[in-house]
């Protein structure tokens, strides 16, 4: 069943005639994923690579019968591409661009809770990929496998080492969903993992964490309070010196909080097997699985 | 970016935060004739982009002409070293010349953005003038909050609200809603990522005064504020750090010996979290970025290169898209035209990752492969120790 993203996708491309846009619309298509055209403002009525191109998401939506839209537009203009996708009633926004600004983001977030029926990925993320089935992002499609497990990650090519460690000792992925780097984002980690606990095909999760705020430590007390699945986690930054934002927005220990070993801990509090090196992260998930019989 | 408290004093008063008469000096001379045009006593404060200054001998009272020459010559140049400078310290460059006042009460306001709530919080204490996460601590109770819509704003039952819980009364509770309000717009105007004013105090006259100011900015947001590029100090910065960003690489330097080169924030705190597992040291955090190309390479050695310190060099390239023929190839130009002699441990994926490494072996130069980032972190620090 996998999550969020399958074989019924029509994916939208915010973006498409730029190159990132054009080189991960290919990559999409080439995985399999329905591409049903692109929108940019101004350029509506052409094609580009064979798809059409629309002027707003409203009209792509209208003629293409989009479902999901992923968003590769310049920091300045992303939050209004995020905002639109929501107005025109896309299901699932997944927004790739780095850099948003945070004030941008908390009016983003602000709206999106009167439109429950879009969900933002993202932003500063690789999107999401269900195996076999279907991507919106850049998550680089050969690396993974068909299976049971399933991965939430605030980072980008940890999720790709971790989607790489499991394939390698043989465990396929349900669904791989990267939640970005930002402070501010429109899927966290316990929306992932009440998708992951309610998916019959997803049989065990990878969590994979950074210093910076409080997520983990919420997400420690929900899988405490619902979820029954086996889940391995890691957090990354556990030697990152305080006040330091580094490389993400939303990575920074600030006045002495959000450091990888409160939410080492809290994770480890719930049940989750946390390993301290990022190269364990396959091999405890498969201790883990062989453990339960 | 952080800037300065005179800095941000300046900007809050343009927003109609009340702040103490002052202005900046860069030697005793002009904290002198600052001094003259304020009026004695003055106070004179170091500044840096650090709290704790007042503890390191970074803040003091001047009374005389004489004072304030004194005071001032003792304070710029002096190494101030403070709980937020690490124990090297800041060479102190400005002071801040100020009114002396009378203080009735020291209170504590902040804005800064709530990351789980998805919302900026107004935070005011009557605990002012201490550590705001020492009073979280200690007696949490003692912080009052106000979350704030992003659309709707700040409005004036809030600043009412947190006024009358600091026991303001009288035309302070005015003031107060006043303070509150503009500190708000400023923030909002200059896409701040904190307003901290600690202490707000309450002077003799039973006036409300911003004594200190901290604003720290959103760096996405700084495209939209060119007003502010200005503020930025580079003497408070890294040359190294300052050097990468020209090159669009997020590098942060660290004070072990091992250099690493990552794409990816995350793989790059993995990989500085796995080498001290394996025993050593990061000499740096470094993300290259997605791309990784041959002019990244480049320009990620010559940083790493330019710290001492680093006895050998860990690239881990989770590529996925990237060819790792071409990683190679940018790695082996970079090496040789730098000329760089400590060894390098590549570890990386990708498509072509078998060519990529008997290009790395055929190279001739001082290179070793691994196909883990737990075996390249073995032999890095295995290395680095010769």
């Amino acid at each position: 069943m996998a999550v969020l993203i399958d074989t019924s996708t029509r994916l939208l491309v915010q973006g498409l005639t730029g190159r990132e846009g054009t080189f991960h619309a290919k990559q999409a298509a080439a995985y399999g994923t329905t591409v049903v055209g692109g929108v940019s403002p101004g350029k509506g009525g052409s094609t580009h690579e064979g798809w059409p191109i629309f002027n707003t998401v409203a009209d792509a939506v209208e003629k293409t019968g989009a479902n999901a839209t992923v968003i590769f537009v310049p920091p300045p203009f992303a939050a209004d591409a995020i905002l639109e996708a929501a107005d025109a009633g896309v299901a699932l926004a997944v927004c790739i661009t780095e850099g948003i600004p945070v004030l941008d983001m908390m009016r983003v977030a602000t709206v999106l809770r009167d439109k429950p029926g879009t969900r933002l990925i993202g932003p500063n993320c690789p999107g999401l990929i269900s195996p076999g089935k279907g991507k919106a992002g850049i998550i680089p499609g050969h690396i993974c496998r068909e299976g049971t497990i399933g991965i939430v990650s605030r980072s980008g090519t940890l999720t790709y080492e971790a989607i790489h460690q499991l394939s390698k000792l043989g465990y396929g992925q349900s669904s791989c969903i990267g939640i970005g780097g930002d402070p501010i984002n429109g899927t966290n980690f316990i929306d992932a993992l009440t998708l992951f606990q309610a998916d019959p095909e997803t049989e065990a999760i990878v969590m994979i964490g950074e210093i910076g705020g409080t997520a983990e430590e919420e997400a420690a007390a929900f899988i405490t309070a619902h979820v029954t699945k086996p889940v391995v986690g890691f957090i990354c930054g556990q030697t990152a010196p305080p006040g330091r934002r580094m490389g993400h927005a939303g990575a920074i220990i600030a006045g002495g909080k959000g450091t990888a070993a409160e939410k080492m801990t809290a994770l480890q509090a719930a049940g989750v097997r946390v390993v301290k090196s990022p190269a364990d992260m396959g091999q405890a998930m498969a201790e883990k699985l062989r453990a339960r019989g | 970016m952080k800037i300065h408290e005179y800095q941000g004093k300046a900007i809050l008063a343009r927003f109609g935060v009340p702040v103490p008469r002052g202005d900046v000096a860069f030697n005793a001379e002009e904290a002198v004739k600052v001094a003259q045009q304020l009026g004695l006593p003055v106070v004179i404060k170091a500044q840096i982009h650090a709290g704790g200054r007042g503890k390191g001998g970074g803040v003091k009272v001047a009374k005389t002409r004489e004072d304030v020459e004194r005071v001032a010559s003792s304070i710029i140049g002096m190494n101030l070293v403070t709980h937020q400078t690490g124990p090297e310290g800041k060479v102190v460059q400005r002071v801040l010349v100020e009114q002396g006042l009378t203080i009735a009460r020291e209170l504590y306001l902040g804005l800064v953005l709530d990351r789980a709530a998805q919302r900026p919080v107004m935070m005011a204490s009557p605990a002012g003038g201490m550590e705001i996460e020492k009073v979280a601590e200690e007696t949490p109770g003692l912080i009052f909050k106000e979350y704030i819509h992003p659309t709707a704003g700040f409005e004036a039952y809030q600043a009412k609200k947190l006024a009358f819980k600091l026991g303001l009364e009288g035309p302070a509770v005015g003031q107060a809603v006043k303070m509150m309000s503009a500190v708000y717009e400023a923030f909002k105007a200059t896409d701040a990522s904190m307003v901290e004013i600690n202490p707000l105090i309450v002077t003799g006259e039973g006036n409300l005064l911003a004594l200190d100011a901290k604003m720290n900015f959103d760096d996405n947001a700084l495209y939209r504020h060119p007003e502010l590029k200005d503020l930025r100090d580079l003497s408070e910065e890294d040359p190294l750090e300052i050097e990468a960003s020209k090159f669009s690489l997020n590098y942060i330097r660290l004070d072990g010996t091992i250099g690493c080169m990552v794409n990816g924030a995350g793989l790059a705190m993995a990989t500085m979290d796995i080498i001290k597992i394996a025993g050593g040291e990061p000499a740096n955090f470094l993300d290259v970025g997605g791309g990784a190309n041959a002019e990244q390479i480049r320009n990620a050695f010559k940083i790493l290169m330019s710290d001492g310190n680093v006895k050998a060099v860990f690239i881990n390239i989770f590529g996925g898209i990237l060819r790792c023929d071409i990683l190679s190839e940018g790695v082996i130009a970079a090496v040789k035209e730098l000329g760089v002699k400590v060894p390098i441990v590549v570890r990386m994926e990708g498509t072509n990752v078998e060519v990529g490494k008997q290009m790395l072996k055929d190279s001739g130069l001082n290179f070793a492969t691994a196909d883990t980032m737990a075996e390249g972190a073995e032999r890095v620090v295995a290395l680095s120790r010769g």
